[in-house]
């Protein structure tokens, strides 16, 4: 129930709904609870709402950040551990 | 799928580990709660735990809304349900958490009650719209994240004047329950070691960071805002051994694609709308939490079920078997349940803690995680 997934919205209906795409399979949500939503964002879908943006700079950081953390040591083989 | 496979690479988690692994002090243990049922999901789906160092132990928490929900609040759903004028609509994780004497909502449905499972809180509002002889009533449940959504169905409601509409509201908030481990008995017995916590990020998208501040300040415990792809995950982990090595306890944010430091300030004033506090709720596990629920305000009482329908919570005892309690309150595992994978399956669930996918019982045993354990087990009975 608590689980919430990123979804691209394709299309902005009236009364605060817009369509948008999940893995390619469409959904009609609510973006009611965030600011200005426009096609091509990224919103975080938690039970049929958008929760909040996506900040795509933000998500470019941390993938960074990630490759940084991953390298730090030398990777454990697969199935050694 | 993006923002998805990115933070799922194998090879990376893997190096992750290694960096945790090389930065974690062999002459100490690392015991960190996921708070959120979204953490011990995505921990046991992709085996986190089997990538982290031995003394890097990853302990649950109370963050899964179905588990926390007291038998006597599921009583009351079902006795709601029970009333042939009523149409519960409920999502669907709630239908097979035990009440009383094995009752299940799935069981009333059975039955011939009028339960209907929703998926947004608007399929609720459409039924009610669509149904005016029927009294609809919206078992509304969850943490922060759920609430915001509850609020929008209820100001749909309120200007479309329906009269047919209710909530059951039983929100909760996410940092009374931290609080509420922090300063428990076994807290202060010294029996829940911790040293820090993985801090759900879907709640913080609505809340921000802020409200976790006190538990820094106050308990001088880390927090980290994570995500739930399993890299957010081991990065969290890793950001948490590097404050302890530190010897730093702040409030980071891994989660930064989503999370400000004040959150969602539209959702919250929404919420602010139509809720206030509860003095005092009852969670599984942890007991009556002060301010750790909300209820709505005054001038809603005509959406509020428990007002509208004189419903009167009567505390029940969970199982006596039932391990549910104390492993919320993280100072046990599922497989300490005598219960587990025995009488207790996600089929035939005898508690809370094994019904919903983010539950740690239903982890456990849907992922094999308790076989991890198991194996630790025996390999330090083995080398001790
Ligand atoms: S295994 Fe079942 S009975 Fe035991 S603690 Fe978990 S939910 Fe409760």
């Amino acid at each position: 129930m608590c689980l919430a997934i990123p979804a691209k919205i394709t299309a902005l209906l009236p009364d605060g709904m817009a369509k948008v795409s999940l893995d390619g399979v469409s959904k009609v949500i609510s973006v009611a609870l965030i600011d200005d939503p426009a096609v091509g964002d990224y919103v975080v879908l938690h039970v049929g709402y958008a929760l909040t943006k996506i900040d795509a700079e933000e998500a470019q950081r941390t993938l960074e950040l990630l490759a940084e953390a991953g390298a730090l040591a030398a990777p454990v083989p697969e199935g050694a551990a | 799928m993006k923002y998805v496979d990115e933070y799922r690479d194998g090879a990376l988690a893997r190096g992750i580990a290694a960096t945790i692994s090389a930065e974690a002090d062999p002459a100490r243990t690392y015991r960190f709660m996921e708070f959120c049922g979204g953490h011990t999901h995505a921990i046991a789906r992709y085996g986190l735990e089997d990538l982290l160092p031995a003394n890097v132990q990853m302990i649950h928490g109370p963050g899964c809304p179905v588990c926390v929900l007291p038998i006597g609040r599921m009583d009351d759903a079902i006795k709601l349900a029970e009333n042939p004028k009523i149409t519960l609509c409920t999502y669907g994780d709630l239908m097979r958490v035990p009440g009383s004497n094995g009752a299940s909502l799935q069981k009333a449905k059975a039955h011939g009650c009028d339960i209907r499972m929703v998926y947004s809180t608007l399929d609720a509002l459409a039924i009610a719209e669509a149904e005016p002889d029927r009294e609809v009533v919206f078992f509304a449940i969850g943490f922060e994240t759920t609430t915001p959504p509850t609020a929008v169905a209820l100001q749909i409601a309120a200007r479309k004047e329906l009269t047919n509409f209710s909530i059951f509201c039983n929100h909760v908030l996410t940092p009374s329950a931290i609080r509420a481990i922090m300063t428990s008995e076994e807290a202060k017995r010294g029996e829940v070691m911790l040293d820090g916590f993985v801090g759900p990020s879907h709640v913080s998208t609505v809340i921000g960071t802020d409200p976790y501040e006190f538990c820094s300040e106050e308990f001088g415990k880390p927090v980290v805002i994570a995500g739930f792809e399993p890299l957010d995950v081991m990065q969290s982990i890793l950001m948490l051994v590097r404050q302890v090595n530190d010897g730093r306890a702040v409030v980071e944010n891994q989660y930064i694609r989503a999370v400000t430091p004040e959150g969602n300030r539209k959702a919250q004033a929404l919420v602010e709308e139509f809720f206030e506090l509860r003095p005092s709720f009852e969670w599984r596990g942890l007991g009556q939490v002060p301010m750790s629920a909300l209820r709505l305000r005054q001038t809603f009482a005509h959406f509020d079920a428990e007002l509208k329908f004189g419903m009167v919570t009567v505390a029940a005892a969970d199982n006596p078997a039932c391990e549910c309690g104390a492993i919320l309150r993280g100072v046990k595992r599922p497989e300490d349940c005598k219960l587990f994978g025995t009488v207790c399956t996600p089929e035939n669930p005898m508690g809370s803690c094994m019904v919903s996918s983010e539950g740690s019982c239903a982890a456990h045993w849907t992922f094999g995680r308790f076989r991890t354990f198991a194996r630790a087990r025996s390999g330090e009975r083995r080398s001790a």
